[in-house]
């Protein structure tokens, strides 16, 4: 239960409204707790009208008017209740949300690789809700249920003591039978949910395999073990069954038991002329207005119980800390950069692997030459392009562009004034435009900078030809853009914000040969004067590149020009080979 | 808006026979819920009357014997009502868990059987959710108990009659309020559905934002967008609060409103019954019965409502499924089929045509152009080609995953298609290119849970592959569990298991589509030595990668584009210096470099 302490703050933010809750809370009971008795007056005058034959006419009528007025009165002290507390839960479930996605907005990467975006998600959506219950209802009922209860109960007692503690001595078993019955619901419902969970995955690999086992005729195998599971599922679902079937029967037995004795004990209180009849009236409502807080006392139990558990796991993901922070040896301020970069030695580990995928890297690359590097899959090429924005830090060495150490450049200086056209492309499922204004260091830009930006990538055909051009949507629920439109739009995105040092990580495998070609053309004239990275699988990409780099297995294993590879005969050059024979046979 | 998200009609008649038709074989049980409803309703209704016997009767003539037994035979009531209660809610369930059992084996069979073109066309993710999203929500409308609609009704008109035999006046006094109950409780429904229709699009959003923006991290670090994303975020997230919060009012105003309404049929029954108090025709028992009545009403009123939103839901779910069971069988399987036994192992293409779909004019988008070789029983036969050649289109259609369009596939002089496609796979078995390995045991991915497989086998099998010594040395040996991303068996080693897999099955003919992905030296040299076992004395058809296949057969293929451009034997086809000359350079040359 201490996890739900870190919502204090919280709290605190919204403290009139919920004061005003409680105090609406307050007030319907008591015009709520009034009725009865008000309904017991009007019984007894009735009685004595029946038994006399003189019906005081008047004082029935003061009587049943208060019941309907105090009941609109409460009725709109508990729609300010609702409109308060509620809305308020609300209200911070929105700002937990938003916390929760600035605070993993500024975790490492490496975070990312060993946490399921399912898991992140799983947190975002349900333990936040488990939250905002206890929050709203958490909070509503148990101030409503014990205002009612004592109320009610202290209205009981002033009428008859003897006979309340007759008419209570059932409801305690209400609360518990709830609180137990309840627990169990939930450990059952779990089980059905692991189990729902087990049929769902079977389900996703008999399918993603079905050509496995249509070729191997083992489809009766696979709906004999589908069989087994979903066996197994509705065994699960019945011993939920059993324990939802037996709750509110053995609810109602209990609050009848209690009707039982009150009635009976009652009853013949009104023949010894003890109480009045309209007592016992008044004494069969009071009951029934304690089941509800009964019952709401064990399920409240439950909701915060399972809020405390969430809050805990949420709080596991708010005192995780990033790694790749601005250095706190407060960087000097740079106010650009112009983009020579130098690696000194760096070598790098995947944190936890202990396998060295870069090793004793140095080069040194100044500002406004294109470099390209090359290397088989595997080889470290992404791994090494992703130290420059500082995506990861490296294990040994350093890095310095313009001859600082990038570990003193403020992370928004860096990145401000570098590109990175990352090999898998990611685009939103948004509009075109939207995706390529992504990439802008300004929340708006202009038409010109964008149509400048979507021409330099080769796209304005494509664009042309979309139903509605730039304000396309892409994904699901818009068209599908090929693998090649896919990285230009990437491409358009990383040109937009005018980077000083561009970085292309094999971002134009899917796209053509003429089409890069041309690509590549405008770029050079448009990044004249500034540093371009290119990384790639195809020879005529990087030929023309100031300075090629080769990695093998981590390491530099030959560099040069493209006529200096050429000539060395190594790695380099096997490539170019094979790439020439792959160009003719295309043409066969 | 997602496909899922429309919501038709409550009712359809043509639905609703065809869902009626799993509860059929549970008729009897169906007649049991429905009869025991009926009793619970009145046993429901009947219980206010006993509070009038015991005021007017009991109380009135200070009868304390009679008030006891009146009042023990009330508890009677209860006790029955509760244990019918609790007997039927059980049963309901059972029906509709065993309905929906049926149901979910009949799909799970239909998507089993179907061909592997129609997988093509329907995302797996889509048909995930038909097999447990929709049944999930049929399941819910059988076991929020729909029998149970009955029980509701009961209970109206059982509380009705006793109102209206008590004091019809009374009962027409106190009804006033019933249709303003009626009508709010069914907006109120309506609204509050709209509101959380509204709520679930925008926690729809906030899902897919969130998905997008973790899974593209990168792009936001990268561009420092996260302020950005940030702000976007915010005011997704502040619409679904808003969506909340109009929920919130229709709550907030509902629910006081119905204790208002109770309240108002309580003054205006006691109007009434102040006026004719006199009359001599009310008693006070009456009176208290009515006032419990009033409190009974709301219940039911409240539970049909709800269920009609689930039978809304579940009318489109069950729509989708139906349209699902409802796709045909796409391999035609003959009417009376061969049935080909004690197996030599030839093959014959005879010019096949096969395409996957039309292109975009209408016309075939071949894949296999006009096709024609013979293998001899026994014999070895690599296929080689560029990507997108037509290699493992070759391999689909002569397992009959696909049916060809033109032209005919010969088995031992038997054309394919008069075979079942369950013959031919137990005579053809493929080892795929891309490695699948269920999340069972070591020996249930070999055997894929043939009984007539031994242990003595599944062993033999590894043997010969060389990865019996392997596994022997795992904790849990043949029952060691393969984990999807666990890394308990290499590449290699799970290529060699796919080996030992067909092995098992013992296939007179084999097609191996040989991996190219990176394996270390130690596995390599494992997989070749299978590879030149499993192959000797068998029909085989390799797509071949490795130098070393392409040289042990006895035959080589060339595709190009789809058409069988040369064939012959290795040294035959380089000395024609065409596209196996240019092939070979490109894949195979470097092998013999570093290989031998």
């Amino acid at each position: 239960m201490r996890s739900l302490l870190r919502l204090l703050p919280y709290l605190r933010r919204y403290k009139k409204a919920l004061l005003a809750g409680i105090l609406t809370v307050i007030g319907s009971n008591i015009f709520n707790v009034l009725q009865p008795k008000f309904l017991g007056y009007a019984i007894d005058i009735l009685a004595i009208g029946i038994s006399h034959g003189t019906l005081n006419i008047k004082a029935l009528l003061l009587w049943t008017g208060l019941i309907v007025l105090f009941a609109l009165i409460a009725g709109f002290l508990t729609y300010l209740t609702r409109q308060t507390i509620i809305v308020t839960s609300r209200h911070i479930e929105f700002d937990l949300r938003n916390d929760f996605l600035r605070h993993i907005q500024t975790l490492d990467t490496t975070y990312y690789h060993t946490t399921s975006t399912g898991d992140l998600m799983a947190h975002a959506t349900n333990d936040i809700n488990a939250v905002r219950n206890v929050l709203g209802p958490g909070i509503m009922y148990p101030t409503d249920t014990l205002l009612t209860f004592t109320m009610v109960v202290t209205m009981m007692f002033t009428s008859d003591w003897k006979l309340t503690l007759v008419a209570l001595l059932p409801l305690p078993f209400v609360s518990f039978v709830m609180y137990r019955i309840g627990k169990h619901i939930h450990v059952k419902f779990t089980e059905r949910q692991e189990q729902y969970s087990k049929l769902t995955t079977h389900t996703q690999e008999s399918l993603a395999g079905i050509r496995v086992i249509q070729s191997y005729v083992r489809e009766t195998y696979f709906e004999h073990q589908f069989d087994v599971l979903s066996t197994e599922y509705f065994k699960k679902n019945m011993h939920l069954a059993l324990y939802q079937a037996i709750l509110w029967p053995l609810l109602f037995t209990l609050v009848g038991t209690s009707l039982l004795l009150t009635l009976y004990v009652g009853g013949i209180q009104v023949i010894h002329h003890t109480i009045s009849i309209g007592t016992l009236t008044a004494f069969i409502t009071y009951l029934s207005m304690l089941i509800w807080p009964m019952i709401a006392f064990g399920w409240v139990t439950n909701i915060l119980q399972q809020g405390a558990a969430s809050m805990e796991r949420l709080s596991t993901i708010f005192d995780t800390h990033p790694t790749i922070l601005n250095s706190n040896s407060h960087s000097i301020t740079i106010p650009s950069i112009r983009g020579t970069i130098e690696f000194r030695n760096v070598s790098f580990q995947y944190p936890g692997t202990g396998k060295w995928v870069l090793r004793n890297i140095s080069f040194t690359l100044p500002a406004g030459s294109t470099f390209a590097i090359v290397g088989r899959t595997g080889a470290g090429k992404t791994t090494l392009i992703n130290l420059i924005p500082r995506i990861y830090d490296p294990t040994e060495g350093e890095i310095f562009i313009d001859g600082i150490p990038i570990v003193t450049i403020p992370l928004q200086i860096l990145r401000k004034f570098l590109s990175v056209v990352p090999q898998e492309t990611f685009l939103f499922s948004d509009t075109i435009s939207e995706n390529i204004k992504y990439g802008s260091l300004y929340d708006s830009c202009t038409e010109s900078e964008l149509n400048r930006v979507v021409e330099l990538a080769h796209l304005t055909p494509d664009i042309n030809s979309f139903p509605l051009q730039l304000q396309t949507m892409i994904g699901e629920r818009g068209i599908t853009l090929s693998g090649g439109q896919k990285q230009r739009v990437s491409i358009a995105r990383a040109l937009i914000r005018n980077p000083q040092i561009l970085i292309l990580d094999d971002a134009l495998s899917a796209v053509d040969t003429y089409t890069e070609h041309r690509i590549l053309h405008k770029l050079r004239d448009s990044m004249r004067g500034k540093t371009c990275i290119l990384i790639s699988h195809r020879i005529s990409t990087v030929r023309d590149a100031d300075k090629i780099l080769v990695l093998e297995n981590g390491t530099i294993a030959e560099s040069g020009t493209h006529e200096e590879l050429i000539a060395h005969k190594g790695l380099y050059s096997e490539l170019y080979h094979k790439q020439l024979i792959e160009e003719e046979l295309e043409s066969l | 808006m997602h496909e899922e998200e429309v919501l038709g009609k409550a009712y359809d008649s043509r639905l609703m026979r065809r869902l009626l038709k799993y509860l059929r074989p549970y008729t009897m049980y169906v007649i049991l819920g429905i009869l025991m409803s009926i009793l619970m309703s009145i046993l429901e209704a009947i219980r206010p009357l006993f509070t009038k016997i015991a005021v007017d009767e009991n109380i009135k003539t200070n009868d304390t014997q009679g008030l006891l037994s009146t009042i023990a035979l009330l508890a009677i009531v209860i006790i029955l009502r509760a244990s019918i209660q609790f007997a039927n809610a059980y049963l309901t369930q059972w029906i509709g868990q065993r309905a929906i059992y049926d149901l979910r084996k009949e799909i799970y069979h239909h998507l089993q059987t179907r061909a592997l073109s129609f997988f093509d066309r329907n995302p797996i993710g889509r048909l995930i959710t038909r097999v447990t999203n929709d049944v999930e929500v049929l399941n819910e409308m059988f076991s929020s108990g729909i029998v149970l609609v009955f029980s509701d009704i009961f209970t109206i008109v059982g509380i009705l009659y006793f109102m209206f035999t008590l004091h019809w006046q009374l009962a027409l006094v106190t009804l006033s309020v019933l249709p303003f109950l009626f009508y709010g409780t069914f907006l109120f429904r309506e609204k509050v559905r709209k509101a959380y229709r509204n709520v679930r699009i925008h926690l729809a959003r906030i899902n897919t934002f969130m998905q997008e923006h973790i899974t593209g991290i990168l792009i936001d670090k990268l561009f420092t967008r996260e302020v950005y994303a940030f702000n976007k975020f915010s005011s997704i997230n502040a619409d679904h609060r808003d969506a909340n919060i109009k929920s919130i009012f229709y709550y907030a105003v509902f629910y006081p409103s119905v204790d208002c309404m109770g309240a108002l049929a309580v003054g205006l029954l006691l109007w009434y019954s102040g006026i004719h108090a006199l009359d001599g025709t009310i008693t006070l028992g009456t009176v208290m019965a009515f006032v419990q009545f009033n409190e009974m009403f709301w219940r039911p009123i409240r539970d049909l409502s709800e269920k009609y939103n689930i039978l809304q839901t579940a009318m489109a779910s069950s729509e989708r499924i139906f349209q699902l069971l409802d796709t045909p069988l796409t391999i035609s399987t003959p009417l009376h089929p061969h049935k080909l036994e004690n197996v030599k192992g030839s093959i014959e293409f005879r010019n096949v045509w096969f395409a996957y779909g039309t292109k975009p004019d209408g016309t075939p988008d071949w894949v296999l152009k006009d096709i024609s070789f013979t293998i001899e029983a026994g014999q070895t036969v690599a296929i080689v080609g560029h990507t997108g050649a037509g290699k493992t289109s070759l391999m689909n259609v002569l397992t009959r995953l696909y049916d060809i369009q033109q032209g005919t596939i010969l088995l031992d002089g038997i054309p394919l298609s008069s075979l079942t496609p369950e013959n031919v796979r137990r005579i053809i078995t493929v080892v795929p290119q891309d490695i699948f390995l269920f999340s069972g045991t070591i020996h249930d991915n070999i055997t894929l849970g043939d009984p007539a497989i031994s242990f003595e086998r599944v062993q033999a099998v590894a043997r010969f592959v060389g990865l019996h010594q392997f596994i022997e040395q795992l904790p849990d040996k043949y029952n060691t569990v393969v984990k999807e991303r666990g890394a308990i068996l290499s590449v290699g080693q799970k290529q060699l298991l796919t080996f030992a897999r067909a092995l098992a099955h013992n296939p007179k003919i084999l097609i191996l589509d040989e991996a190219t992905s990176n394996i270390d030296t130690e596995s390599e040299q494992m997989i070749q030595n299978a590879i030149k076992k499993m192959l000797k004395g068998r029909t085989s058809i390799v797509i071949a990668h490795r130098l070393s296949t392409i040289q042990r057969a006895h035959c080589i293929i060339v595709l190009h584009k789809g058409e069988l451009r040369e064939l012959g034997t290795h040294s035959e086809l380089l000395s024609l210096n065409g596209i196996y000359r240019k092939l070979y350079e490109l894949q195979y040359k470097e092998q013999e470099l570093y290989k031998y």
